[in-house]
Order: C-alpha cells, then sequence, then structure tokens
C-alpha cells in the first residue's frame, strides 16, 4: 500500500466504508430494493434509484479490468514508493473499484486476472486494501 | 434564428505569461470582438469554463461590459470547448442573447498544474487517490489500456497521434511546441504512466481564447465570413464524475454526444472536411475518431497510424497541432482553428473545407459542435 497520500474526510455516505476498512473490511452498500451493490458510496441506488441500501461485507475477490503502472512521483511522499500500479478491479460483488495491484512484477499483471484483497497490517494512518494475484502468498509490498 | 461565429481571439500561448489570467481573458476577449468588427458595448452575454478562475462579472466589470442578460458556465472541465459554444448558440437561438462572449483564460504552466491532479480527494476522487490514482495521467490511463486491450491499439498508434499534431504544430507560428518529433522519439520518451509516455500528455500552457457569437444574419455583415454553427450536443455519459467506475471504459460517452449532434444538424460523419478533438491525452483522439463516426471501433489506431489524420491524409485532425504541441487551453483552441480552417485562413490550410467537427470524447463529459463555412 502507498504510504503518505491525502485523504479524504469521510461523510455521512461514506464513513461506514472508511470505519470497515480500519477494522480490515471491506463495506459496500447493496439495495434493498433490486439487489445491486453500487460504488461509489451515497445515498440512493445508482441502479434503481432506491433510498434503502445496506452496508455489507464484501470479501473482495475479482478480476483486473485496467492498470497503469506510474513511473512518476506526483507527490513527494511517492518518490521512494515507485513504480505502483494502479487501476480498476471488478469484484465479484458487481462493483468496479480503484486498488493497487501488489504482489507481482507490474508486467505480469493483465486484463482479466483474478485478484485478492489485502489490508495492510503495519500502516500508520487510515488503513487502505490492495489486490495480490489470486492463491498467491505474497502479501503487499 | 441560427447563430454564427462571428469573431475568434488568442493571446500568446507560453510556458510564462507574466500576466494575470485576468489580464489573459480581457486581451483574447477585445481581440475577438476587434476581429468581429463588433464594440464591447453591444456585447449582451457571457459564458464562461466551468473551471475558470475570472468569473463573469470580473470579465464584466473590467472590460466595460454593462447589462449583461444572460450570464452562464459550460463544463465539464476541457470538454467546455465545444459546450461552451453549444450553449452560446443555443441563448442566440432562442433569443435570449444577441451577442455572446466565450472564454478560457489559464495560467495552466505558471499558476495550478492540472496535470498535478487537484491535490485534495474529494467527491469521487476520495476513492481513487488514496490508492495513488492521483492525476489526470493516471486516470486516464486506464481509458488507454481498455483501448489495447479491448482492440489491440498500440503504443505506436498512440505515438502516431503525437508526431501528427507536432508536424502539424511546426506550421502554425503560435504553437508553443514546433521543432520535430519522430515516432522514435516518441518511444523513447519516458514513461509517465504505462502504457501513457510524456509525448502521449498534452502541455500546460499559460493564456487565454475567446469567441463571439451573434446571429447569422448579423455575422454575414462583419468582416469575416461568418461561420455558422449547425448543431452542438453535450453527453455526460453513464458515469458522471466517478468517471472511471462506469461500466465499459474503451468505448466514449460521446457516442451519445455524436448521435445527437448528427441527428440535429442532419448531416452524417461523410459531410465533416476537418476534425478538431480535444487532445489532452493521445488515445482519446482515437476514441473521438471512433465515437462520431469517422473510424469503425477499435480501428482508429491503424487509421493514425497510415497517416490517415495527417494534412494531406483522408481525414486531416487538429491542423493546429492541438493540446499536444499547440498549447493547452483545454479544449477551446480547437474550435478556433476550425474557424480558421473554415475561413481558408489556416497556417496549414485543408484545401476546400467547408464542414468542420470540433469534438471532445474525454471521460467524464463530451461535447461537440458542427460549423459550416460560407465556402
Amino acid at each position: 500500500m502507498l504510504e503518505g497520500l491525502a485523504m479524504p474526510a469521510p461523510d455521512g455516505d461514506s464513513a461506514p466504508f472508511w470505519n470497515g476498512c480500519e477494522e480490515g473490511k471491506l463495506m459496500l452498500q447493496r439495495c434493498d430494493g433490486c439487489g445491486q451493490a453500487s460504488w461509489p458510496p451515497g445515498p440512493v441506488c445508482a441502479s434503481c434509484g432506491g433510498d434503502r441500501l445496506t452496508w455489507v461485507e464484501s470479501q473482495g475477490r475479482g478480476t483486473v479490468y485496467s492498470w497503469v503502472v506510474v513511473a512518476v512521483a506526483f507527490t513527494p511522499e511517492l518518490a521512494d514508493q515507485l513504480p505502483y500500479a494502479v487501476g480498476l478491479v471488478d469484484l465479484e460483488d458487481g462493483v468496479r473499484m480503484v486498488t493497487t495491484f501488489e504482489g507481482c512484477e507490474p508486467n505480469e499483471i493483465e486484463a482479466g486476472m483474478e485478484v485478492e484483497m489485502r489490508f495492510d497490517e503495519s500502516r500508520e494512518g487510515q488503513r487502505l486494501f490492495c489486490h495480490v494475484p489470486a492463491g498467491s502468498d505474497r502479501g503487499s509490498r | 434564428m441560427k447563430a454564427a461565429i462571428a469573431g475568434v481571439g488568442q493571446t500568446e500561448y507560453s510556458k510564462d505569461s507574466g500576466r494575470t489570467e485576468l489580464a489573459l481573458a480581457c486581451e483574447a476577449v477585445d481581440k475577438a470582438l476587434a476581429d468581429a468588427a463588433i464594440p464591447r458595448a453591444e456585447v449582451d452575454a457571457v459564458i464562461r469554463y466551468d473551471w475558470d478562475r475570472i468569473d463573469e462579472l470580473s470579465l464584466a466589470t473590467h472590460l466595460g461590459l454593462k447589462n449583461l442578460g444572460w450570464m452562464s458556465q459550460a463544463g465539464d472541465g476541457g470538454p467546455a470547448g465545444n459546450a461552451i459554444i453549444h450553449h452560446a448558440a443555443a441563448a442566440i437561438e432562442a433569443g435570449l442573447a444577441t451577442t455572446v462572449v466565450c472564454y478560457r483564460a489559464l495560467n495552466g504552466r505558471t499558476g495550478p498544474r492540472i496535470g498535478h491532479g487537484p491535490g485534495e480527494a474529494s467527491g469521487a476522487e476520495a476513492f481513487q487517490m488514496p490508492w495513488g490514482m492521483v492525476s489526470p495521467v493516471t486516470q486516464f490511463g486506464q481509458f488507454a489500456r481498455r483501448h489495447m486491450v479491448t482492440y489491440g491499439t498500440t503504443s505506436e498508434q498512440f505515438g502516431a497521434v503525437a508526431v501528427a499534431a507536432r508536424r502539424h504544430a511546426s506550421h502554425n507560428p503560435a504553437a508553443v511546441m514546433r521543432g520535430p518529433m519522430s515516432l522514435a522519439d516518441h518511444q523513447a520518451s519516458r514513461l509517465i504512466a504505462d502504457p501513457l509516455r510524456l509525448f502521449d500528455c498534452c502541455l500546460e500552457t499559460d493564456g487565454a481564447c475567446a469567441l463571439v457569437l451573434t446571429s447569422a444574419e448579423r455575422a454575414s455583415h462583419g468582416p469575416n465570413p461568418a461561420i455558422e454553427v449547425l448543431a452542438g450536443a453535450q453527453a455526460s455519459g453513464p458515469g458522471g464524475a466517478a468517471v472511471v467506475f462506469r461500466d465499459q471504459l474503451d468505448v466514449s460517452e460521446a457516442t451519445h454526444c455524436a448521435a445527437d449532434l448528427y441527428r440535429r444538424a442532419g448531416l452524417g460523419p461523410a459531410d465533416v472536411d476537418v476534425v478538431m478533438v480535444y487532445d489532452h491525452f493521445t488515445p482519446f483522439v482515437l476514441f473521438a475518431l471512433e465515437a462520431f463516426g469517422l473510424c469503425e471501433r477499435g480501428e482508429a489506431g491503424a487509421f493514425a497510424a497510415e497517416g490517415g489524420i495527417e494534412h494531406g491524409g483522408r481525414l486531416p485532425v487538429n491542423t493546429h497541432g492541438g493540446n499536444l504541441s499547440e498549447a493547452y487551453l483545454q479544449g477551446l483552441s480547437h474550435p478556433i482553428e476550425a474557424v480558421r480552417q473554415l475561413r481558408g485562413e489556416a497556417a496549414l490550410q485543408v484545401d476546400g473545407a467547408r464542414v468542420a467537427l470540433s469534438c471532445a470524447a474525454s471521460a467524464g463529459t463530451a461535447s461537440a459542435v458542427l460549423l459550416r463555412g460560407a465556402g
């Protein structure tokens, strides 16, 4: 996981997600009406417009949809963490999220590759997840 | 009552203007009014970019514009460049305004640099930036990757877009980057966010652009050929501000925009003689060519690599050098170049250009106008 980046201020819509990360859990909203999971967090279901959303825990498994390998430090904190792979994972829950891909060389990442979620245990500040190749015994960086 | 572009204006494009954005805005607007031979006193409407730091009233105060009857903003970010003209034309056609000023002023190199990202994780960025998706290239590179995955598009094909832009800019005295660039130069430029290299990214520029619109009838009495706004269109796509979370990153939301545009104009892709595309990153030229029906989906990369987008090719694109080599004024330099092509006064003129498409197939929003010259 990357260190030192600006973190958002949680609000009423997103606090359960950020609190979940602190506990090492990925929390998503699922619509009571249509059953669709939605992302990013919000007050209404993006699929059906329903306003009864329940927070549920995701296992965080999915497949790689897209990614870039960042080679330039856009903030000073990133300078000694290059290169890193940031991209999009399609979760089994039916949402697409931004994540970092770790536990493999950047040139080993492929579209459709199965990945699993890992939470950083040692991190100071807000805990975050990353994704590693499925079945990998390698943790995050 | 159809609307027309009566005047265009721009400041010097540079890496250090040494001036305020207000001063740049005033100069560009005054030049556009002078180009149209319309006095400031006749301006009754001002439309600005949503991101512009010079608001409508500041411009009005310092230019002495009085009794404005229509003030608004077009967005979002770069794709506002055609949307702003679309909105101006709509106000004129609805009889709500007669003389509309549109502008974009930006110290994009010496002021806050858009390329470095917002620095603050709010809105949808809150779910991107903590994972290192901190700047536009890290977002838009996701789209480039999907175009490669889905269609087999290559970095060399992106490079063909950059090389064409530089070749065109070499003829444009106003362009910031005019030196030669080969495909090998592109391939040797450093990776920023793989697959995107330095030369896949637009410039960061200080400067300003402005256009003046009025009725086509009135513009026809001006000093320049009236450039009619045949139609305009804008589209949010399904993702809104949360662009990277939407369903398909390999198809532009501009497909919605294109359908509206052609239907309103009663024209199709085959009628277009010259194209200006908002080119903040090279792959988005390919997205636009496909979304606006100028290439089959997935074939724009090969079309660019074969020289199809170059002056002298089947469909010249960004004959001014675009955001990649002329300047980055968030896409407002593109309709200005379209006007010059249709007037027959471009630095790198396309013979017989009569219909121009100026469009943006970015991520988040898309916009387009179809313009017609008198020729």
